[in-house]
């Protein structure tokens, strides 16, 4: 027998990531790559383990090949255990039915047996979509400190974006006494960040009455955090400081990505104390050629680079050819930018071909506009991409 | 694939004594971000070898550091994977009196036990003092087209620009691949056969060798054991042709770290289809190239932070250069950091050296300064 677990994290990766287009049209949206080298899923892996959780279940339903192949048996994330670990957790036939995940809630409904297994006392919910280095042992000793029945994380948001996201009204101790989705006039600026820890006898008795409930759409947002609001149990609101950024749309992710710039980055992954960690492939170093000109950029390993470079996050395996130009984009890796192209302002996903003198997405100088250029696709010699376009086919 | 691996890790320490102070010649960094025994570990990974011994000696936490289970090389493994096979004493009697292996043959018969217990019927065994990205499975499929004895591995290839002061195994073969004679000689010319210090042979083969030789005292490998049966002996020669370096020396060291900036190098190193060159995994993140950095023919490696200027040079992994600094021809190894306005030309620095403010050092190409392990300038 093990030592049982106290905390056991599900990450919620089934999500499409509509809003990603053509980047996630073959990929889960916390399997799109992020930052060189990562993957959106990659932070909260890492801060599972980072914070001594060493059991997470990966609800995935969405396109999730690239996903488990990427997880794996989770070693690049120290999460192969011989008890534990991380485990891919689709959705299955039982013995009465079968069913898709129908909302967040329902996912984990339908994986409570799991939950069982390992005896856990919480259970800390997580969505693979947002790019943050955060500390999960100190929710869970706050939520423990407070007897909560539920503790949710928030961040402080200017009071005019507080109507994108789900917003908790609290009294001085951290008790919540009010939840809004996306209110149209906020009182408060707490904004939830989508990360929930629950004591799983709670989760349980909750999830089951969500589950009876034909008229719930089984959300925890929507359905289970309300109703437990109204039955009057101890829920608390865990303040987070620090980056923290949901990535689902192009411009988020695109932002996100350009944090990682400058002399001192808003968000920092050089950080020994908190490593991001994440699969790697075996590429060879980075070469810079003799004509070469590198300004304020992100380059990973296997890259060549031979033209100019500037203010650009670019992943493993990635040739800039002479004479090529690339500024303020985002390359995922194993792309070409031939001779004389010129690339600005976009997300290339893996695999791109950019054709000699090609233009992606600098038609218009003062465009703020994002380009984006789905995985596999090759741009022909001399064609330009206008700014803003999704190009997912050829 | 029907062969077993064992490299040794040492043997050629003395080559490059600075280098080899703290570690073995395996563990010797290459390349930006790997050691020297990646690349005969990586090829013999590729070649579908699964199950690989590695004869130790001394000084290697490095090493033993470096490969941990095996799983970045995928030798993490149930069945086989790698072997780590240190010297032992045999008996606590004369534990004081007791001296590691001196040679290779004594090294083999320290090996014996794992070398018998393997079922492959052949043994591919090599050294780390090279850099190549050889395809052994052809090694392995000539030397039993030709029913030899043994297959020593040989290379030819232009060696001008290597330090000449060199000394190289040159075997001289007849028309059918052969083995005449062996000889060392200083200065080869450019069609002689240079041993590469890989050779195979039935696991039965070898085994009988070293019995022989623990008959008969003997303690050369090459002196006591080929050269005395080359001629009774079917030693054949595989001639390997692609991109090959043998570190000889600290000389060598620069001038086959700086062939790295040549294109045509990289891609038979690093660019062959289904033949990587793996190594240990240290979760660097990508390299920040900062506001007024400018970066010129260099190799770079992830995890740098550079605000100055490099030319010319190959930059390890996690390196830190300053503003206004300079760095050309150089080589920096593993978290060096070096602060602002400090000009180097011709330096190897070894890992966690710290280079202060406005330091300026210089070597020259045939004799690169180095600064050792852990030391401030």
């Amino acid at each position: 027998m093990f030592k049982k677990k106290e905390c056991v994290a599900m990450l919620l990766a089934g999500g499409q990531g509509s809003r990603l287009y053509a980047l996630t049209r073959k990929t889960a949206k916390p399997a799109v790559p992020f930052g060189g080298k990562y993957r959106i899923i990659d932070f909260t892996l890492s801060n599972c383990v980072n914070s001594g959780i060493d059991t997470v279940g990966v609800l995935t339903q969405y396109q999730p090949l690239v996903l488990n192949e990427y997880i794996g048996n989770g070693q690049p994330w120290d999460l192969d255990r011989v008890y534990g670990g991380v485990k891919i957790l689709p959705p299955y036939q039982g013995q009465k039915s079968a069913d898709w995940y129908k909302g967040t809630a329902n996912a984990i409904y339908q994986n409570l047996g799991f939950l069982d297994r390992y005896d856990t006392d919480y259970v800390l919910i997580l969505s693979g979509d947002h790019i943050y280095k955060m500390d999960y042992s100190k929710m869970l000793e706050y939520h423990k400190s407070k007897g909560a029945d539920c503790t949710i994380a928030v961040i402080e948001v200017p009071l005019k974006e507080a109507s994108r996201f789900g917003i908790m009204s609290t009294y001085d101790d951290g008790s919540i006494y009010k939840f809004t989705e996306k209110p149209k006039e906020p009182d408060s600026t707490k904004a939830s960040m989508g990360i929930y820890i629950f004591s799983r006898q709670k989760l349980h008795e909750y999830l089951e009455a969500d589950e009876a409930d034909k008229s719930s759409s089984n959300d925890f947002g929507k359905n289970v955090i309300p109703a437990m609001l109204a039955a009057g149990e101890k829920m608390y609101a865990y303040p987070f400081e620090g980056y923290w950024k949901d990535v689902g749309t192009i411009s988020s992710l695109w932002e996100a990505n350009m944090d990682l710039l400058g002399s001192d980055p808003v968000l920092d992954l050089n950080d020994d104390e908190w490593r991001i960690y994440s699969r790697h492939t075996a590429e060879g170093p980075q070469f810079v050629g003799p004509n070469a000109k590198i300004e304020n950029s992100y380059i990973t390993e296997g890259c060549e680079i031979n033209g100019e470079v500037k203010n650009c996050i670019i992943g493993a395996g990635v040739k800039v050819m002479e004479g090529a130009c690339v500024s303020d984009s985002v390359l995922m890796g194993d792309s070409v930018i031939e001779k004389g192209a010129t690339v600005r302002r976009a997300i290339i996903d893996t695999g791109v071909t950019v054709g000699m003198g090609a233009t992606v997405g600098a038609v218009r100088k003062d465009s703020s506009k994002i380009t984006v250029i789905g995985e596999d696709v090759a741009i022909n010699n001399g064609s330009v991409v206008e700014d803003g376009a999704m190009v997912s086919d050829n | 694939m029907n062969a077993v691996g064992l490299i040794f890790t040492n043997i050629h320490d003395n080559n490059i004594p600075d280098l080899t102070r703290y570690r073995t010649i395996a563990s010797v960094p290459y390349g930006g971000r790997y050691r020297l025994i990646d690349f005969i570990l990586s090829s013999m990974v590729n070649s579908d070898i699964t199950k690989i011994g590695i004869i130790t000696h001394n000084n290697y936490q490095s090493l033993l550091d470096h490969l941990g289970t095996g799983k970045d090389w995928d030798l993490a493994r149930r069945e086989g994977g790698i072997k780590i096979l240190p010297p032992y004493i045999t008996s606590f009697e004369n534990a004081a009196s007791a001296k590691y292996y001196a040679s290779r043959l004594e090294a083999l018969m320290g090996a014996v036990n794992f070398i018998s217990r393997c079922n492959e019927d052949y043994i591919i065994m090599s050294d780390c003092d090279l850099i190549c990205n050889i395809d052994l499975q052809k090694v392995l499929e000539y030397h039993i087209e030709k029913g030899a004895d043994i297959t020593f591995v040989t290379n030819t290839q232009d060696r001008a620009s290597i330090a000449e002061k060199e000394k190289y195994t040159v075997i001289e073969t007849d028309d059918d691949g052969r083995v005449l004679d062996f000889t060392e000689q200083r200065t080869p010319d450019n069609k002689a056969r240079i041993y590469t210090n890989i050779m195979v042979m039935k696991r039965t083969y070898l085994l009988n060798i070293i019995e022989n030789s623990i008959a008969h005292g003997y303690n050369s490998f090459l002196h006591d054991i080929i050269m005395k049966t080359v001629k009774e002996a079917d030693y054949r020669v595989y001639n390997y042709d692609g991109w090959y370096a043998r570190i000889g020396s600290m000389e060598d060291y620069f001038m086959c770290s700086m062939k790295l900036l040549d294109n045509e190098t990289r891609k038979e190193l690093f660019e062959q289809k289904n033949h990587p060159i793996l190594t240990k995994v240290r979760n660097s993140v990508p390299t920040r190239y900062c506001d007024g950095s400018f970066v010129t023919n260099s190799v770079v490696a992830d995890g740098c932070v550079i605000e100055g200027r490099v030319e010319n040079s190959i930059i390890f992994r996690g390196v830190h250069i300053g503003k206004g600094t300079v760095v050309k021809n150089s080589i920096l190894f593993q978290d060096t950091y070096v602060c602002g306005d400090v000009s180097l030309n011709c330096v190897i620095t070894d890992k966690n050296v710290v280079i202060k403010d406005g330091r300026a050092l210089s070597g020259h190409e045939n004799m690169p300064f180095y600064i050792g392990k852990n030391i401030t300038v």
